[in-house]
């Protein structure tokens, strides 16, 4: 079913590569704020812009992989409207796995390779020390960063069973999160720390194991070995989702018809 | 019914007036917004606050409290002002519905961009409005003491949300000639964002790319206005602000009269 979508996305190629450029010039831009941002100031919350381009390059990735996967869980508003999703019903697969399978965007690889670069050249640029707690600390986060905004995605959906108009509101924790990703949480006020900390821990993507990675505080008064913790993060997050989605789907009464 | 007074015979002032009105339908759309735009807000104000206090106090002219009336005001237009790149028009160029609209006795430029004006005006009530207010009470945010800046900031912001719409009127209007126009709406909307001074104030930026952000009109769409509005710009440099949003809106409606005007030559529509 996957390799179906990828080929036909794969099949009208001007159209594709276009997208592909227009994914890589957002990115790009995006990366060119940060840029500005801490060109301006030597430094941000105790980040330099070679330490926080291993942030953005970690989370960035992390959320376009998740975006790639999960990101069409936002259209569930426009497939409620439509009836679309009583077919999902009448299938013999779980409705979640049809809604993710619904539709593969390959122009949202295009997101990954601005992360992958600002993640390469971060690694190179900061003086790191290199073992396999490195190494593995690297990976951790990139796999709980993946997991972390993948339940993000997945919770939005379920919450937008109830909110069908006003899906908006979803954007607040998943976009508002990857932003939030990408900023050191020693700048927040305490409303953010529980909301970006805990609630939907994005802190836990990037930030937090850099911060372990390099040795610089992130939150004051919270021991600095915080980023292997991600995966505990993950976890929550995906028990969120877990009950956000079937509390959601309970709820949902059809289209009518 | 009383009568109608005279303006609302007028069909302009209605397609105005219909946009406007059209917005208040959705009030949980509205609400979702102003969640998400005040989360922003408070981020947006985190870093840019840290920015400015990591650079002793002042940071290319900004203060805490003029960094965060920049941020507020900002996420206060963003209901208001159109820099996604999204458009009616692309939508009924491309399934011929636009051949509808040149039938009618009205300017099709000035029926869509006075509607979305109309939109762009109803978002400042919903969402600017609250932007401001959590801004003040919460963000740090410093109104300015002057009269002269609100009462130039709000011909500024109009001239900012006219120039908006506008702007995208005219780049819409590529849909005559292309099939496709998703790829402009991407190009439009990751310059817009960034020379508009949506995420950080353009004085921020290196010599050069703050000279070719001021070559484009993305920076009469917000920056210009914040900077009225907040009264970091006074007196003569206030109304060159204004002058340079006017010229601007003068250009994109020219551009977009223009391109409708060849457009419609060029209109072909299937079916019969």
């Amino acid at each position: 079913m996957i390799a179906s979508r990828a080929r036909s996305q794969a099949s009208h190629r001007a159209s594709f590569r276009m997208d592909l450029v227009g994914a890589l010039l957002v990115g790009a831009i995006e990366f060119a704020e940060i840029w500005v941002l801490y060109s301006a100031t030597d430094q941000i919350g105790g980040f330099t812009l070679a330490q926080i381009m291993l942030v953005f390059g970690l989370s960035d990735l992390a959320f376009s992989l998740a975006d790639l996967v999960a990101g069409h869980c936002d259209n569930l508003p426009v497939y409620v409207r439509a009836g679309t999703l009583d077919v999902f019903f009448l299938r013999p697969q779980p409705v979640l796995a049809q809604l993710v399978t619904s539709d593969l965007s390959l122009r949202r690889i295009g997101r990954c390779l601005v992360g992958a670069t600002s993640l390469t050249v971060g690694l190179v640029l900061n003086d790191i020390d290199w073992t396999a707690g490195t190494v593995g600390l690297l990976a951790l986060a990139l796999v709980s960063g993946f997991v972390i905004f993948t339940a993000q995605f997945v919770t939005a959906a379920g919450l937008q069973f109830f909110l069908v108009n006003g899906a908006e509101m979803t954007n607040a924790f998943v976009y508002g999160g990857r932003y939030a990703a990408t900023q050191p949480t020693s700048v927040w006020p305490r409303s953010l720390l529980v909301v970006f900390g805990a609630v939907f821990p994005v802190a836990f993507a990037a930030f937090l194991p850099v911060s372990t990675l390099l040795g610089v505080p992130g939150v004051a008064g919270l021991p600095d070995w915080l980023g292997w913790c991600a995966p505990l993060a993950a976890l929550w997050a995906v028990g969120v989702a877990a009950l956000c989605w079937r509390w959601g789907l309970r709820h949902y009464r059809g289209a009518g018809g | 019914m009383r009568p109608l007074p005279s303006p609302a015979r007028n069909p302009y002032w209605r397609f105005l007036v219909a946009g406007f009105r059209g917005q208040s339908a959705y009030p949980l759309a509205t609400l979702a917004g102003l969640v998400a735009n005040a989360t922003f807000g408070v981020l947006k104000g985190a870093i840019m606050g840290a920015a400015v206090e990591s650079s002793g106090g002042e940071l290319a002219g900004y203060t805490a409290g003029s960094m965060a009336a920049f941020v507020w005001l900002g996420q206060g237009m963003l209901g208001s002002v159109n820099l996604w790149g999204g458009s009616d028009l692309q939508a009924r160029i491309k399934d011929g519905d636009v051949a509808v609209d040149f039938l009618r006795p009205v300017s099709v430029q000035a029926s869509h961009v006075l509607t979305d004006v109309g939109k762009g005006l109803f978002g400042l009530l919903p969402r600017g409005l609250p932007s401001v207010l959590i801004g003040v009470a919460v963000g740090g945010m410093v109104l300015p003491s002057e009269p002269s800046a609100y009462a130039l900031g709000l011909i500024s912001l109009l001239l900012g949300i006219a120039v908006s719409h506008a702007a995208m009127y005219a780049v819409a209007t590529s849909g005559f000639w292309l099939v496709e126009t998703r790829g402009i709406s991407v190009f439009y909307m990751a310059f817009s964002g960034l020379f508009a001074g949506l995420f950080t104030p353009i004085y921020l930026f290196p010599d050069w790319l703050l000279t070719l952000a001021l070559l484009t009109p993305f920076p009469s769409m917000m920056q210009l206005p914040i900077d009225v509005l907040s009264g970091q710009v006074t007196g003569a440099a206030a109304w060159q602000h204004l002058g340079v949003q006017a010229l601007w809106l003068t250009i994109v409606l020219v551009v977009g009269h223009l391109t409708t005007r060849a457009g419609r030559r060029r209109l072909e529509v299937q079916g019969g």
